[in-house]
């Protein structure tokens, strides 16, 4: 009962009414520039509704995709105050920025403190920052499906830069590289552990490297150690081959606005190399195959919970038997019916 | 004889063991989670030389005659709308017994603001008096002697522009520097971990109050420069424990700092207070004020060397929580702030501030506030208890309590000194956290009945009438905000401007800023101008929030 | 094919005005985070313009604001009438602090949903939300 009950699962245009949007008008809105299009566009896309796609279609010819850059890090990195120097950073080059930051939900009551956007005050009112707290919501792969939609619609927007933001617990690392173009670590001197600690994964995810809190004792160790690992691991792009992307370490004092410009930079840098690489390429053909792939799955786990709660004589045999696969592979063989 | 000592204790076990309790399922932990036994006895003295009052390291109390040499001071808290109101309030006080003044500020003081910025709108007079300039304050302060009282300011990020207020009426009045008494808060620490009342970020921060403890240090010497206080961190939500921990912890950092400005520890030590929370927890409280001296005592002898006594001695005022009042059934609200000023009073407190009952609501009353005072009249002159000094030393249990207050708060320090000192510590969010924390379990507690506000969660009453409570003039706000704006036209305006742009250079450079931040205030700057100039030259702080 | 995902309710939580008392409602936060909901605690020091904003931005249903300076009879219409500006009554506006009855009464008047006094227990202020966004089948 707790953690259910407050999910609306109605469709969300019964209780928008009056002056407020409805569906025909969403596109409208959307186009028009309106934010709470926006907005609600977001929304329906973490709700897999699948009326985004319509919304996508109508929208969609305003051919324009952004930048997506990703920031990952442990808690007390200083993530966020980067995030929001990188902000200020593309303001002042007259960059429209949209930001995504997500922090995990509760797996137990699916409830989140999404505390994100307090960091970033200052772009408050600002009309070319767009800032979206998404929870994690603990679904498996639940949250890289969402954000691959979610910059789709950034970008029809017209947003010129996508940030995307993501504590580094559990798989959102890993969720960010799959969907930024450049992804960028942060570490601090206070990793406790030191680099050897960093969670595995880390290190070949990363597109760029930040140590922030430079001005903090013991970050020419963390710098060090990096660079030590770093050489006895294989660039991201290509194992080995000259013209691979050596990915760069960067020191900042984010809270000073220090270094950034260097990390973007860096980040720019690395745009370029995708490009004259052919790697960009290959990785958007890539991404989307991989999209498609856990669309499918989305599709196909619906169809299957689907058919297990509606044929009892199926759920029945199952529990029975217990034969997950042989089951599994009987309800997709049925016709895709309703 | 002693086999027979140890048998009866045993057999009160056995007893005790074989009894059954109660089962209303409520805490028979302190406030701040301390375990406690049913019974202390004199296995629970810890074994050390008897103390003493006015002893090293002073647990029993700083003065040696206590409350029998001089009472505390009674020294209510209050002002509110305008100045002129609270000049009335004060003479009102003071004809009828109060022994010092303390200044409450609106939030747009507060927060550095003239009442005509845009986002004072709707905040002017609610929670104190609007002081916008020299003028106000002379209209505060008209007709009362500062030579011969002594006033408490609660201020904090634009604390050093009050005191240089104070000090030009004074100045006017006559009364030199030298000659003024009293107590400005002056705890930027603080508002970083617990109240948010920051403005400039640490570093400048720390800097104005370094200037000001060393401004006073010669040209103010009576003058108590700053108020470390507890209260505002244990009104947060923190434990008596942390209360003790975290003030204490701030207290260092600001001698540290005084030091590294280059001050001798004995010219400015004894001119630090403290400020701390009466609880509803009894014991506890008293535990908590005896272990806050015994470890002031100890660092400022053995770990900074002080050689005067009076630096070893750490004063303080204490004010009831007002987080313990309820709106609710409030006439309780005198019975809890009697307890806790009792407790404060058994603590050994300097001076104290007890709520009134309607102050859940809004600003007390004449009549509410007059019985706040009247119950410290009570405990002085009825109950008997200041008759001895600090009479629960050598309770078993006030004495157990004491030591554990102490252990626990050093498991503190030790933290705090890993995480690189205060500074680092707010960076990292550490205290606020703490605080979060604990604020979310006492609710929880609350919640589930494992500890009770009577009134609130246990014992109601349905359909309360509503209480009489004071209402602030809404017209107020549009009269203030026409004061200063008529206090700007007045001015010679060259003079004014002079002294700001001085005020700017040298807040850019390092001289001590209390002689340029005078001249601002004698050339009838408004608050909000001074600190704009400030904030121009330090800038402004966000914190990291953490929920 | 009907949404897969359900969608927590979202709500804003901040403090407008100069008053940075946040112990409730950093307490409240947490109950709404472990009662389900998306919590977007925006901090202090906000106006009415930035929480109205963030809750456009956030797409949220409801903002909960925290006021203990006194000033809540200026700063709780000022939010209505920028959801007003903002075309978006739909978002429901809850509140605590130090509010007297009378002035819950009028605040009720103009848009303000409901007002928490201290000692509400967190179970009530969850509760009301549910009763106001109920699960539907």
């Amino acid at each position: 009962m707790a953690w259910s009950s407050c999910w609306d699962t109605t469709s969300p245009y019964a209780s928008w009414a009056s002056e407020n949007l409805t569906d025909p008008d969403l596109a409208a809105g959307f186009r028009a520039g309106d934010i709470r299009a926006l907005a609600r566009a977001i929304s329906l896309v973490e709700r897999r509704d699948p009326a985004v796609r319509a919304l996508e279609q109508q929208v969609r010819d305003h051919g324009a995709t952004s930048g997506v850059v990703g920031f990952t890090g442990a808690p007390g990195s200083g993530k966020s105050t980067l995030v929001d120097g990188i902000v200020h950073l593309l303001r002042q080059k007259d960059m429209s920025v949209a930001v995504l930051a997500t922090d995990p939900n509760s797996p137990f009551t699916g409830g989140a403190i999404l505390g994100d956007r307090i960091r970033m005050q200052r772009h408050a009112l600002d009309p070319k920052v767009y800032i979206r707290s998404m929870g994690a919501r603990g679904h498996l792969g639940g949250l890289s499906l969402a954000t691959r939609e979610a910059i789709r619609l950034l970008g029809a927007f017209g947003f010129d830069q996508v940030v995307l933001e993501t504590v580094g617990v559990g798989q959102s690392e890993l969720e960010v590289a799959a969907v930024a173009d450049t992804t960028v670590v942060v570490l601090t001197p206070n990793q406790g552990d030191g680099v050897q600690m960093i969670k595995a994964g880390i290190l070949e995810i990363a597109d760029v490297f930040v140590v922030n809190k430079a001005d903090i004792e013991g970050h020419m160790r963390v710098v060090t150690e990096l660079r030590a690992m770093l050489s006895l691991s294989s660039p991201r792009s290509a194992a080995g081959e000259p013209g691979g992307w050596k990915p760069p370490i960067i020191t900042t004092v984010a809270s000073r606005q220090e270094g950034l410009d260097r990390v973007w930079e860096a980040v720019l840098a690395h745009r370029r190399h995708l490009e004259t690489s052919g790697l960009g390429r290959l990785l958007v053909e890539q991404r989307l195959r991989d999209e498609t792939a856990e669309v499918a799955a989305e599709i196909a786990r619906e169809r299957v919970r689907r058919a297990l709660d509606e044929d009892h004589t199926l759920a029945g045999r199952l529990l029975e038997e217990g034969t997950p696969y042989n089951t599994a592979e009987e309800i997709l063989d049925r016709r895709a019916g309703r | 004889m002693k086999v027979r000592a140890r048998d009866a204790k045993q057999a009160w076990k056995e007893d005790f063991e074989a009894s059954s309790g109660r089962d209303d399922g409520i805490e028979t932990s302190t406030i701040s989670g301390i375990p406690l036994r049913p019974l202390y006895t004199s296995d629970d003295l810890p074994r050390r030389d008897e103390e003493l009052p006015g002893q090293f390291p002073y647990t029993r109390g700083i003065h040696t005659s206590g409350y029998r040499g001089r009472l505390w001071t009674m020294r209510q808290f209050s002002g509110f709308a305008t100045a002129e109101e609270t000049n009335r309030r004060y003479k009102y006080l003071l004809a009828n017994g109060q022994t010092g003044l303390s200044v409450a500020f609106d939030m747009p003081t507060l927060m550095g603001q003239d009442s005509d910025a845009p986002t004072s709108r709707g905040e002017i007079g609610h929670c104190g008096v609007a002081i916008d300039s020299l003028a106000d304050m002379e209209t505060l302060f008209d007709g009362i002697p500062l030579g011969e009282i002594t006033t408490s300011m609660t201020i904090n990020s634009p604390a050093a522009i009050l005191l240089c207020m104070y000090i030009a009426v004074a100045e006017k009045q006559g009364v030199p520097a030298s000659g003024l008494g009293g107590t400005l808060q002056n705890d930027i620490l603080k508002e970083f971990i617990a109240q948010k009342e920051f403005i400039f970020p640490p570093g400048p921060s720390m800097r104005l109050v370094v200037d000001s403890i060393e401004y006073c240090a010669k040209e103010v010497p009576k003058w108590n420069t700053i108020s470390i206080s507890g209260y505002h961190i244990r009104e947060a939500g923190s434990t008596a424990v942390q209360e003790l921990a975290f003030t204490l912890a701030d207290g260092m950092a600001y001698v540290d700092a005084c030091l590294e400005r280059g001050m001798q520890i004995d010219e400015f030590a004894s001119r630090l207070s403290f400020f701390f929370d009466a609880h509803i927890d009894f014991f506890e409280e008293i535990a908590k004020f005896r272990a806050a001296r015994r470890i002031w005592a100890r660092w400022m002898r053995e770990r900074y060397g002080a050689q005067q006594e009076r630096s070893w001695k750490l004063r303080f005022h204490t004010q009831t929580a007002g987080v313990s009042l309820t709106a609710q059934q409030p006439e309780l609200n005198i019975a809890r702030t009697a307890l806790e000023a009792l407790a404060a009073v058994l603590g050994g407190t300097q001076s104290l501030h007890t709520n009134a009952m309607d102050e859940v609501l809004a600003l007390p009353t004449d009549k509410s506030s007059r019985l706040a005072l009247r119950t410290q009249q009570l405990i002085a002159y009825e109950t008997g208890v200041a008759n001895t000094v600090d009479p629960l030393g050598g309770s078993y249990f006030v004495e157990a309590l004491t030591d554990e207050m102490e252990r626990q708060a050093e498991v503190y320090f030790k933290r705090i000194e890993e995480l690189g000192g205060v500074i680092p510590a707010i960076e990292a969010s550490f205290f606020q956290k703490e605080i979060a924390d604990a604020a979310f379990r006492y609710q929880q507690e609350l919640e589930q009945k494992r500890r009770l506000m009577v009134g609130v969660n246990e014992f109601t009453v349905e359909d309360e009438p509503p209480m009489e409570i004071l209402r602030i003039d809404p017209r107020l706000e549009a009269e203030q905000v026409a004061r200063v704006r008529e206090v700007r036209r007045k001015r010679d305006a060259a003079r004014c401007s002079r002294a700001l742009g001085g005020l700017k250079k040298a807040a850019a450079g390092t001289e001590n800023l209390m002689p340029y931040i005078l001249e601002a205030v004698r050339a009838y700057a408004t608050e909000g101008e001074i600190m704009q100039s400030l904030i121009e030259v330090f800038g402004i702080y966000t914190e990291q929030a953490v929920v | 094919m009907a949404p897969t995902a359900v969608r927590p309710v979202r709500i804003i939580v901040a403090k407008v005005g100069l008053d940075g008392h946040d112990r409730g409602v950093k307490v409240v936060a947490r109950a709404l985070r472990d009662a389900g909901y998306e919590v977007i605690y925006t901090g202090l020091r906000q106006t009415p313009e930035m929480v109205v904003d963030a809750a456009l931005q956030e797409d949220a249903q409801v903002i909960g604001l925290s006021i203990h300076s006194g000033a809540h009879m200026t700063l709780f219409p000022a939010v209505v009438e920028e959801l007003r500006r903002r075309k978006a009554t739909d978002i429901t506006v809850f509140g605590g602090g130090i509010i007297p009855e009378d002035d819950i009464v009028a605040l009720k008047k103009q848009g303000v949903a409901q007002i928490f006094t201290p000692g509400t227990p967190l179970a009530e202020i969850v509760g009301w939300l549910r009763e106001r966004f109920p699960e539907s089948d």
